[in-house]
């Protein structure tokens, strides 16, 4: 094992940090990101394919560590956007704890704050979001939705392009435990 | 249990939260009901800050959007007023294609009902001179128009061609100076003789005083002019005035109505009918001719036993035209123009009937086929313009019983005792020596009535 791979791995700095986040923006923020996902692509419909909750839960999962409490965050996060659609609530739900889990167990191996693996795990987990949220609809729903591998690779790299200024924005909102 | 949720505590919240929410799902599925509890947090926790941020964008992004767009109106407006500009010039460029192709829509209609061979053409300019009314239209003699042809529209006569170049033709708008057409007035048939008078009206001369018409009433071609076959449209009375012998009577050409664009050139004219109008002559009434009981006791259908059929005198002339042109096969409503009419001077028979013969036997009379007019029948006169079985080859037309009377002595030519219809100078003469066909026929009996001629009718 390398140094740096030892670096990203086992002797993450971060790895028994337990960043925190004031309750405030854990409200605020996934607010922010719902409503920028229902209203500013009205007027710029170029940004409807960022992805903005997911990448809040994703950075929550991967800043808290806690599966617990990223299940839970990426469930209330999911459950909200459900509430704003036309699809029956949970769907967003549970695709959004699953990542939240994930992340979260991510968390624990990978040096988080390093810019490659956010955009590496950006990057999955938009994709792992995308097709289980399909899986869903025609697994549970019944509805024939087409799944674009091609665009969901493309607006995947854009979301993990856009979650590394987001990160770091998101980055001065933390509380150090 | 307890073991398995402290040891896999965050598997099993994960599957707790996961297996809840499917069971939310199936709930939602199954029922075909929503959570609105959920959607209502959600939406009273979103909407009103949706509301508040589009407020504020309104208030300035937009105001500040306002201003570009401001900055640009001045420009735009000019932009507006320039393409409206255009719509405008093409919208009345389209309005006048419109109605191009309306007017040679009711062109082609009126020519393909129209009995007359006509020829369509376009006008493409106007005369020189400073007081004609003359248009040049675009087909000429190499389209067969020849000089005094009749130029129409559906709408009425629009003029007479004057000249015909190959492709072109000089055409004479009715309202030029020099134009005259004959023409008769719908409900009286009051003929008269149309004339330009070089601006939008035309006025028709030589009707007396006496006669009757009215403003408003249409006018007709009364086919008189040899130019214009009857029966087309002129125009509308528009003025009538009582002159010091004839009315002064102007008319509107209904044929130039909104300008000529499209017309028609009459090849081959065919006279049609004037249209009847319903308040003609409400004081006259037309009675039966009377019934000539001496004649009709000496025709073939008395003699036969069959009841006689009143005709009046109009009647009997028209069989004679109809003879007359017959004879010299000539058929009317054909012909192009200018080609020679039928010769109705040689119409003998209406000067003085035949002197009556002894009556014919009645077996071949009764049995020849009855086809004799029934006004020759009535009066005796024959509708026997020259054509006389005496005058012709006796191979040419089988021998009748006129043949027979023909054969008896030449008596002289008697003067009539009814109306003579005078239609050559030589016949107002009764004593003007006959031609050589007329030598012929007796000329000094009085006249009588005249057997019927089955076979000539």
């Amino acid at each position: 094992m390398s140094e740096y791979t030892e670096r990203l791995l086992t002797n993450s700095p971060r790895k028994d940090a337990n960043d925190r986040f004031r309750l405030i923006w854990l409200i605020i923020i996934p607010l922010i990101a719902i409503l920028f996902q229902v209203y500013i692509p009205r007027f710029l419909s170029f940004l409807s394919y960022l992805e903005l909750p997911l990448l809040i839960t994703v950075h929550f999962a991967l800043a808290r560590r806690g599966p617990i409490a990223a299940v839970l965050y990426g469930m209330s996060i999911g459950l909200v956007q459900d509430s704003l659609s036309d699809q029956p609530i949970g769907m967003f739900g549970i695709a959004k704890t699953l990542v939240g889990y994930f992340a979260a167990s991510v968390s624990m191996r990978f040096d988080v704050e390093n810019p490659l693996v956010t955009f590496i795990l950006s990057f999955f987990f938009y994709f792992f979001h995308q097709f289980f949220y399909w899986v869903l609809a025609r697994a549970l729903l019944g509805e024939a939705m087409l799944f674009d591998t091609q665009q969901t690779l493309i607006f995947g790299l854009l979301n993990a392009a856009v979650a590394l200024p987001l990160f770091r924005i998101l980055d001065k909102l933390k509380v150090a435990g | 249990m307890d073991f398995f949720l402290s040891r896999y505590r965050n598997l099993s919240v994960l599957l707790i939260v996961i297996v809840g929410q499917l069971l939310l799902i199936a709930y939602q599925v199954k029922s075909r009901k929503n959570v609105p509890m959920l959607r209502v947090w959600a939406v009273t926790a979103v909407t009103p800050v949706e509301t508040s941020l589009e407020f504020v964008r309104r208030h300035t992004w937009g105001y500040v959007a306002d201003y570009f767009v401001l900055l640009n109106v001045r420009s735009q407006n000019e932009k507006l007023k320039h393409e409206n500009g255009q719509l405008k010039l093409d919208n009345q460029y389209l309005k006048a294609e419109l109605s191009t192709a309306d007017r040679a829509q009711a062109l082609s209609v009126f020519q393909a009902r129209s009995p007359s061979k006509t020829l369509a053409a376009r006008v493409i300019g106007n005369g020189t001179a400073a007081n004609s009314k003359v248009v040049f239209v675009d087909r000429g003699s190499a389209s067969g128009v020849e000089s005094g042809m009749a130029v129409v529209t559906p709408d009425g006569i629009v003029g007479k061609v004057v000249d015909a170049y190959p492709t072109a033709s000089f055409v004479m708008l009715i309202t030029d100076g020099n134009f005259a057409a004959g023409v008769v007035s719908e409900k009286n048939h009051v003929r008269g003789t149309l004339k330009g008078v070089g601006h939008s009206q035309c006025q028709v001369e030589y009707v007396q005083n006496e006669e009757k018409v009215d403003v408003g009433e249409w006018l007709y071609t009364s086919g008189d002019d040899r130019i214009f076959p009857k029966g087309f449209p002129v125009g509308q009375v528009s003025v009538v005035r009582a002159g010091k012998t004839f009315k002064e009577i102007y008319v509107t050409p209904s044929g130039l109505q909104g300008g000529v664009d499209e017309v028609l050139i009459v090849l081959q004219g065919v006279h049609q009918p004037i249209p009847d109008a319903a308040s003609a002559a409400p004081g006259y009434k037309i009675l039966p001719a009377p019934t000539d009981t001496s004649a009709s006791a000496q025709t073939p259908q008395a003699a036969a036993g069959q009841p006689s059929v009143l005709v009046t005198d109009a009647d009997k002339l028209r069989e004679q035209y109809k003879q007359a042109a017959a004879d010299q096969k000539h058929v009317f409503g054909e012909g192009a123009v200018g080609s020679k009419p039928p010769d109705f001077t040689k119409i003998q028979g209406i000067r003085g009937a035949t002197p009556p013969t002894q009556p014919p036997p009645a077996a071949p009379k009764q049995s020849a086929p009855n086809t004799q007019p029934a006004a020759t029948a009535a009066t005796g006169t024959t509708p026997n313009t020259g054509a006389t079985p005496a005058a012709k080859p006796a191979a040419s037309k089988p021998p009748t019983p006129d043949a027979v009377s023909a054969s008896a002595p030449p008596k002289a030519k008697p003067r009539p005792t009814s109306p003579i219809l005078i239609t050559d100078p030589t016949d107002a003469d009764p004593d003007a020596v006959p031609p050589a066909p007329k030598s012929e026929k007796p000329a000094a009996k009085p006249p009588v009535i005249r057997q019927p001629n089955p076979g000539n009718p």
